[in-house]
């Protein structure tokens, strides 16, 4: 997308998932108290996704992605990080011991895309019911519907 | 699992076999659980010494204590929110949120609507304050076609001021359900009436009363009708004076003063590590309003002030609403003063469609509403967060496109949904009684929370 002059661009930063927990670490020193956000997308019908240019040849794209908006209240600024997690190998660690808040939101996360946060105090499905198989958000989970009837009409 | 349910249906054996149990979602008891989930579960959110774990460890004396179910059906759980509580006599230990009750799997089905359409499932998540929900959908759809610079004087003082007034109906639909739930039931009936003249004048403006889709990609959907500054001027001078009722009905009352003074205590450092926002992190003393430090639309042209409290408790979080309302009020008045006239939406025939009246005469004006309105409009690839200050706090929509005319991803930072993790926290320690004044005083929206 092109620039738009005045408007300030997102900070947007790849994180390698081994690399995941020090960042935060290190952001969260560097004032960002607050994780505002953390939620998932399936890339598994758009693997191309869009990517900084200067990052494009360093990082492997896979399937999931792990999307961390962090807030800092005192410089009043944000910071987000996008963390690619393999299919074959979904667990990314926990941000739990450094933002708490981010408890509700990983549960959320592994319940709608089956990612799994090591070091999560209590990891169960939040919205969907405890036995529902599947993970709805996937993008190979098909949105479900109830077929409508209407009398007398062909089927 | 099996314990707790024998302890939560004891005697009654065939609701436990009804499948309605969530197994691990509920509260657990205390064996079943880790230690970190059970100082989670007490309320401990920030690093604790040892002698703090100690004395948490000292109170486990699981013979004395009892699990009870509270909600989902319970008039002061604001919808369908289901507590499971463990009490000790009438003291809350530990408290469990269990959520999802009214799960509708609106961001799924947000990923097959157009953006056009899109607003109408937004709007439906925060039924008390659609128009904040429409507006960040709008504005982070604009973000990413790369027209929020763009959006034409008129349109964004508009959306400013649905915006104000959303805010306004939305506490005091707060006021009154916050006086129902403590015991003061007239707060409800009066609660109920003043928003019922905000959402006559939304009803004006954009047709419904609820669910207005009326904030669209682009701008809004129509021009303020005739006699709209009259509409809210009444509104301005009628609001003033229920407000100062509310104050003799509340306020100043012992009885109100006793049931919400000192209850649901939340720190800064608490709040901030829960990631809650809006009233709640502001009852601490915290000063923290996206329309003043991270201001979108014209909030910096318009001179209000951010309300805070001192010391975190339910009657702080009851002040800063009701006097958020007069510094919306506040903002409505420069709003009126500061109305600019022309277009109310972008002239970008990429996104807006052909104006009524030539779709009659025009061929091409009808292919292209049809085209607008069937296929919708393609928003380039790319990804983008946009958050706004809701009533609750921080709404934010971040959508990933594909370059479709439908979202790929459209997740929403439900701020109902971040807040109530502050609930368990907020009741340890406190009475049964408490509880009901610790939900209100958060003032979840299930519908958002749930999505």
């Amino acid at each position: 997308m092109a620039q738009i002059s005045g408007r300030v661009a997102d900070d947007v930063r790849f994180v390698a998932k081994d690399d995941y927990l020090k960042t935060l670490s290190d952001l969260r020193t560097e004032g960002f108290e607050m994780c505002v956000d953390l939620t998932a997308v399936d890339y598994l019908t758009h693997p191309g996704r869009t990517i900084a240019p200067e990052v494009a040849g360093q990082i492997s794209l896979e399937r999931f992605e792990v999307v961390v908006n962090l807030l800092s209240l005192s410089q009043r600024r944000r910071v987000r990080l996008r963390v690619q997690i393999a299919e074959s190998d979904a667990v990314i660690d926990s941000a739990f011991d450094f933002y708490p808040g981010t408890e509700a939101m990983e549960r959320e996360v592994f319940d709608m895309f089956g990612i799994k946060f090591s070091g999560h105090p209590d990891l169960t499905r939040i919205l969907m019911p405890e036995d529902w198989q599947g993970h709805p958000l996937r993008k190979d989970y098909a949105p479900g519907s109830i077929p409508v009837q209407f009398k007398g009409a062909a089927s | 699992m099996t314990t707790t349910e024998d302890m939560t249906n004891s005697g009654s054996t065939e609701v436990a076999a009804a499948g309605t149990s969530e197994g691990r979602q509920e509260l657990q008891l205390r064996k079943d659980i880790s230690n970190k989930e059970f100082l989670r579960g007490s309320g401990a959110v920030l690093r604790m010494s040892e002698s703090e774990v100690a004395a948490l460890a000292d109170t486990q004396s699981e013979d004395q204590t009892m699990i009870i179910n509270m909600g989902p059906q319970h008039p002061s759980t604001h919808g369908v929110l289901r507590l499971m509580l463990e009490l000790n006599g009438e003291t809350v230990l530990r408290c469990k949120p269990v959520i999802g009750y009214l799960h509708t799997g609106m961001e799924k089905t947000g990923e097959s609507l157009t953006f056009m359409q899109g607003a109408t499932n937004v709007t439906r998540m925060d039924y008390a304050s659609p128009l904040n929900n429409e507006l960040v959908f709008a504005m982070t759809t604009e973000k990413l076609l790369g027209i929020d610079q763009d959006i034409p004087e008129r349109a964004v003082w508009i959306r400013m001021l649905l915006s104000e007034l959303n805010r306004i109906s939305s506490h005091l639909l707060f006021l009154a359900t916050n006086g129902m739930d403590i015991g003061a039931v007239s707060m409800m009936l009066y609660g109920f009436r003043e928003r019922e003249e905000v959402l006559r004048f939304f009803q004006k403006v954009t047709g419904l009363r609820m669910n207005h889709n009326f904030i669209r990609p682009g701008g809004v959907a129509a021009d303020l009708p005739a006699g709209w500054r009259d509409e809210v001027l009444n509104l301005l001078e009628a609001l003033p004076k229920r407000l100062a009722e509310y104050e003799i009905l509340m306020t100043g009352q012992p009885i109100w003063r006793e049931r919400l003074q000192g209850v649901g205590v939340i720190t800064r450092d608490e709040a901030i590590a829960l990631s809650a926002t809006g009233p709640i992190l502001r009852s601490t003393g915290f000063s923290w309003d996206l329309r003043r430090d991270m201001p979108y639309l014209r909030y910096d042209k318009v001179e209000f002030d951010v309300i805070v409290g001192s010391y975190g408790d339910a009657f702080d979080r009851y002040s800063i609403r009701l006097n958020e309302i007069r510094e919306s009020m506040r903002i409505v008045g420069q709003v009126l003063d500061a109305m600019p006239q022309g277009d109310y939406r972008i002239q970008d025939k990429k996104v807006t469609p052909p104006p009524r009246g030539r779709i009659d005469e025009s061929m091409e004006a009808l292919i292209h509403h049809f085209k607008i309105f069937t296929e919708g409009f393609k928003v380039p690839e790319g990804e983008a967060y946009v958050a706004i200050e809701s009533p609750r706090g921080e709404i934010a929509c971040y959508i990933a496109s594909d370059g479709s005319s439908t979202p790929y991803r459209m997740h929403v930072r439900a701020p109902s949904f971040i807040n109530i993790q502050t609930m368990p926290l907020m009741m340890r320690g406190g009475l049964v009684a408490d509880a009901v004044a610790v939900i209100s005083s958060v003032d979840p929206v299930l519908g958002e929370v749930d999505r």
